[in-house]
């Protein structure tokens, strides 16, 4: 089963309906113990990046250790922001610190937010696009986003006036900074891809 | 290159569409979810439901109708109407909507786009605007509230960049002296808005063939285009309008 935390923010029902629509096995939660057992987890968000940590709480501490212990973990647009260190939206805050690099405004110069579909480059060896060839549209809304200074993550980039990060995936963390669930059928492969991850990952253990 | 976007609007009446809509093999052609999971798969980049009764009875439909419409639509949508409370707000975001559109109450209140936007983030926050052209002088505009029906003495450009300032991701900008008209976007208005504020514009109000759609992107500065009739009467499909976009240069999700 994959669990979606529910941490009071926006837009956590669209996540869960896209899994349905897709067959997937999904649930709802914030009990530890479900977080605990879930097949994989997904950390979804609309919100501003202060405002989400703060309502995470605790559960960040629980959400960091099943991570760490690999469990397989998507983060989503605001979700997907806080798996890195640091973010300055309104505010200076800390981030889950799972992938290296910092959550900053998108330059003047560009409208702002990002508001819209987008096309991202593919690379092959990211598991999250298996299947979905070598560039799609995505649907992205979001005014800041994540610089990517770890070594270890292989990022997926769309063209924004500057190289925009729109993915990552370092070992068993995954994240984007578009909506799947909100990208029509090349978001509903991305989501069927990351329940397979969580099949395969769970078979293994 | 971010793609310029094509928004067909529904409006929405104790939860049926009412402006008539000609789908083929629709069972029930009113019906916003049905209509929303259509346009949905032939392409639409994201849809907008107007609550035009807007009533407090209305209130708890159009949940209910966003929760049903978010279990079939797999694109963003934004839900307006009547909005007057980040805690409205905050029901329709969490039932599966991508943004929430205000209008009179952010004109009474602009500090509502404000704690919105701290919040929620400013992507979610869209302002709507009523725009009339001013009789008096030439080439500025009016804000209008109340689904249109009382003009305002608030300048429509200054409004859009103190909105911006507040809050507002998106500017949902219909002209009522172009709406329904056919005959085209207000290009000036689109323009004049579109170049004082940083944030997404989309254009509304005059659609009717598909170089409308282009000139509104090129000369009215547009990121958006809506439209009601020309879709939903089916003069055009969703394939035709955004092939023909980029027959002409301009970067679609086709």
């Amino acid at each position: 089963m994959i669990v979606v935390i529910d941490y009071n923010v926006g837009n956590v029902r669209s996540v869960c309906n896209a899994f349905c629509y897709i067959g997937c096995d999904v649930k709802l939660s914030c009990e530890p113990a479900d977080i605990e057992n879930a097949a994989g987890l997904v950390l979804p968000g609309v919100a501003a990046f202060g405002y989400a940590v703060g309502a995470l709480g605790p559960l960040s501490e629980l959400i960091k250790k099943v991570a760490l212990s690999g469990k397989p973990l998507l983060g989503i647009c605001v979700g997907y922001q806080m798996l890195f260190e640091k973010s300055s939206e309104y505010g200076r805050h800390n981030g889950l610190g799972l992938v290296g690099g910092n959550v900053v405004p998108i330059q003047p110069g560009q409208t702002v937010p990002h508001m819209g579909w987008n096309l991202v480059k593919l690379p092959e060896d990211m598991d999250l696009f298996a299947g979905l060839g070598y560039e799609k549209h995505f649907y992205f809304a979001h005014s800041f986003y994540a610089e990517v200074t770890d070594s270890l993550a292989k990022i997926a980039y769309t063209d924004y006036g500057f190289d925009l990060p729109a993915s990552v995936q370092k070992a068993n963390i995954y994240g984007t900074q578009f909506h799947p669930e909100k990208s029509g059928q090349a978001g509903l492969k991305v989501l069927k891809n990351f329940a397979e991850i969580c099949e395969r990952e769970n078979r293994r253990c | 290159m971010l793609t310029k976007r094509i928004i067909p609007c529904l409006d929405v009446k104790d939860d049926r569409v009412v402006k008539g809509v000609k789908f083929l093999n629709l069972r029930d052609a009113g019906d916003p979810v049905e209509l929303g999971a259509r346009y949905s798969e032939v392409g639409a980049d994201e849809l907008v439901f107007l609550d035009i009764t807007a009533t407090i009875r209305s209130r708890k439909t159009i949940v209910e109708l966003v929760e049903k419409v978010a279990e079939n639509v797999f694109i963003p949508f934004t839900v307006g109407g009547g909005i007057q409370t980040v805690e409205q707000i905050d029901e329709l975001l969490r039932s599966g909507a991508e943004k929430v559109s205000v209008n009179t109450a952010a004109v009474e209140n602009p500090n509502l786009l404000r704690q919105a936007a701290q919040r929620f983030g400013n992507q979610c926050v869209v302002l709507a605007i009523d725009a009339r052209r001013s009789k008096e002088k030439e080439d500025k505009w009016q804000v209008c509230v109340k689904a249109g029906s009382e003009p305002t003495d608030i300048d429509v450009v200054e409004w859009a960049v103190k909105a911006e300032k507040l809050g507002a991701g998106e500017i949902l900008l219909t002209s009522m002296d172009a709406d329904g008209t056919k005959e085209g976007y207000d290009n000036k208005l689109n323009k004049a808005v579109s170049d004082a504020v940083n944030i997404p514009v989309i254009a509304s109000g005059g659609a009717g063939k598909l170089e409308h759609l282009y000139d509104a992107i090129v000369d009215g500065g547009a990121d958006a285009v809506l439209m009601a009739s020309i879709t939903h009467y089916e003069n055009y499909t969703i394939k035709q309008m955004k092939e023909y976009l980029k027959g002409r240069g301009v970067p679609v999700n086709l």
